[in-house]
């Protein structure tokens, strides 16, 4: 089937409940031809649901979701040319590795020889690195080679769209990372759409060129990964992608000062005028620098060190300041004057440029 | 403590051990051990009321466990797809069979089957073209349909624990890559839940030949084993009914010795 759209796949006002329960509501969405998208989000935020309605095995309460333009309701997944690589990979344990990957082109009508299937089938071993792998069994493989027979046994049929249920989530990090420059490398190769559900920030920003933030059934932020950690819709999507550290505050009339909890003022230059009321400042713990209180140090907020999360290159300091509770701020080391970390316990000043200050009404 | 154990299992299986040793027993009396012979065996095989008895047991047994493993498995896999509340109605009603007495099964069945019959023969006489109407009575039918009824609750029981084992994820998977809900029966569910299967079908079988209160009931003018073993022992327990007893036994183990390993949960993998 050729068709014109230069959309993979399309959400068009699409919901889906379970009896009173909400899984999604209302999702419109598009993925580009040859896009790798994350779909992100906290457990329970409907993105699996998603993955499942483009994967046949549910279908929308209500709205359409297309593939290569084509309208799929009521389309059975065996029918749709999609492939799935399942959480537990859900290979089967009966076959060999050859015959897990082989599964799906057996299944093709009209028939493909025996021997193509198997040159096929083994190709795609050699793509994620198993070759020679083919007879043995599933259960003789390590969680990491399972995995890649996994992805071979989707791309082995050649779909027009992969989708990715937390692929990553069974493997310990040094593996995760791995996967991940792999994964990243094989789409790009092969130029397929792929679709990942995590609830990972750091595996969605770091592996697609398009995240797609999840909350409660809805979709809160579409952007390329550094728009959303950068310019993120609300305090949901901020705080969620990334750490945030959030402080509540009150726009003045002016619609350019904002008032502290306790008390002090920031003016907030170079913006539209902001709704006066209660907001939410949100501020990136690396937006914000750190002073020793020694000598002439000024800052915005001063504070005492409650904990240090030592990270070797930099440190995770969690800061008190009176009237407005605890700060989380990343400071490299080289960044204080003598490179040195700072102790619990210890006075110090912080300072941030306003203008790389989120404000979202509260 | 360990005494009264102890006691437990030689009042348990002293009697049985009893009956095997004097089956290889060599002379006629069931209370002295005379000394060692299979004659016995002999005998029970070359008695031909024994061995029509044994053949209409086999037939019954086969029969009505191949179709209990058949409809069970049916059952089974059918109620996966049940909603939640009638899912736990149906479970309740296959355990509640299994519970209910032999004796209540044989009454049961038998005046279901006898009223079935008296209604259904002559309505079958007045549309029956030829001569000789076909007359439905006890025998062959109305046993299998008892013991398989039965066993099938069996079967559903013991297929059901395995598909709840199995995973809705590779049942997915298979639908994924292209295969109709026909062909994943075929290369992914079947495969693993056969062990399960045979496994209900053994027990199933091993019930059937085993039953004498049942049979008893709905068997009509057929022998099974257990019912011309009864039969028999009035006539006084000879060495030859514990030459038939051993040869059940040995057999009955050894189907649920295979059902037991077939049943056996394979460890999971990573």
């Amino acid at each position: 089937m050729i068709s014109a759209s230069t959309n993979d796949i399309e959400f068009r006002s699409v919901s889906k409940s379970y009896g009173a329960v909400t899984a999604v509501s209302d999702i419109n969405l598009q993925v580009p031809k040859g896009a790798f998208v994350a779909l992100l989000g906290p457990s329970g935020c409907g993105k699996t649901t998603c993955l499942r309605m483009i994967g046949g095995f549910e279908q929308p309460t209500t709205g359409e979701v297309l593939i290569n333009g084509q309208p799929m309701n009521g389309v059975p997944a065996y029918r749709r040319p999609v492939n799935m690589v399942f959480q537990q990979y859900a290979l089967f344990p009966h076959f060999d590795v050859e015959q897990n990957v082989s599964y799906g082109l057996r299944q093709a009508r009209p028939r493909i020889n025996a021997r193509e299937i198997s040159r096929r089938a083994n190709e795609a071993l050699e793509m994620v690195r198993l070759g020679g792998f083919g007879k043995r069994r599933i259960h003789e493989m390590s969680g990491g080679q399972q995995q890649r027979v996994a992805l071979a046994r989707a791309l082995v049929n050649k779909p027009s769209v992969l989708l990715l249920d937390e692929p990553l989530a069974a493997l310990d990090k040094k593996l995760r990372t791995a996967m991940q420059i792999e994964l990243q490398t094989l789409q790009r190769e092969l130029g397929i759409t792929f679709v990942l559900v995590t609830h990972d920030q750091e595996e969605a920003l770091s592996m697609s060129d398009l995240v797609c933030v999840m909350n409660a059934g809805r979709i809160v932020q579409l952007a390329a990964p550094r728009d959303v950690y950068d310019h993120p819709t609300d305090f949901f999507v901020a705080d969620f992608v990334g750490k945030t550290n959030r402080i509540a505050a009150t726009v003045e009339a002016d619609g350019s000062t904002l008032r502290l909890a306790d008390g002090s003022a920031l003016s907030i230059p170079g913006r539209s005028a902001l709704k006066p009321g209660s907001a939410i400042l949100a501020l990136r713990p690396e937006a914000i620098s750190l002073h020793r209180q020694n000598g002439s140090a000024s800052g915005k907020f001063s504070g005492i060190v409650t904990h240090r999360i030592f990270l070797g290159s930099s440190a995770e300091y969690s800061i008190a300041v009176e009237g407005l509770g605890d700060f989380l701020v990343t400071a490299d080391r080289s960044d204080l004057a003598d490179g040195e970390l700072v102790e619990p316990n210890e006075r110090v000043v912080l300072n941030f440029d306003p203008s790389a200050a989120h404000i979202f009404p509260a | 403590m360990r005494a009264f154990i102890s006691a437990v299992y030689l009042f348990l299986y002293a009697p049985i051990a009893l009956v095997v040793l004097f089956s290889f027993n060599a002379g006629r009396n069931a209370s002295e051990f005379t000394g060692f012979s299979t004659m016995w065996y002999g005998k029970a095989l070359g008695n031909t009321f024994l061995v029509a008895a044994l053949q209409n047991s086999l037939i019954i047994a086969l029969t009505s466990a191949t179709l209990a493993a058949i409809f069970g498995t049916m059952a089974a896999l059918g109620m996966e797809r049940l909603r939640p509340r009638s899912r736990a109605v149906l479970d309740g009603l296959f355990a509640a069979a299994i519970v209910v007495p032999g004796v209540v099964i044989g009454i049961a069945t038998l005046v279901a089957l006898v009223e079935v019959f008296s209604f259904m023969n002559p309505v079958l006489a007045s549309v029956w073209p030829g001569e000789n109407p076909p007359q439905l009575g006890l025998g062959y039918g109305s046993i299998i349909a008892a013991h398989g009824l039965f066993s099938m609750a069996l079967v559903t029981m013991i297929v059901k624990a395995r598909i709840a084992s199995l995973g809705r994820d590779i049942v997915e998977a298979s639908s994924d890559l292209y295969a109709t809900p026909l062909t994943t029966f075929r290369l992914v569910v079947l495969p693993q839940i056969l062990p399960s299967v045979l496994a209900g079908f053994l027990l199933s079988f091993t019930f059937s030949f085993d039953d004498f209160i049942i049979a008893f009931f709905v068997a009509g003018s057929k022998t099974t084993l257990p019912i011309y073993v009864f039969a028999s022992i009035r006539r006084g327990v000879t060495p030859e009914i514990n030459a038939v007893a051993t040869l059940v036994l040995v057999a009955s183990l050894m189907m649920i010795l295979i059902a037991r390993i077939l049943m056996r949960e394979k460890k999971p993998t990573n």
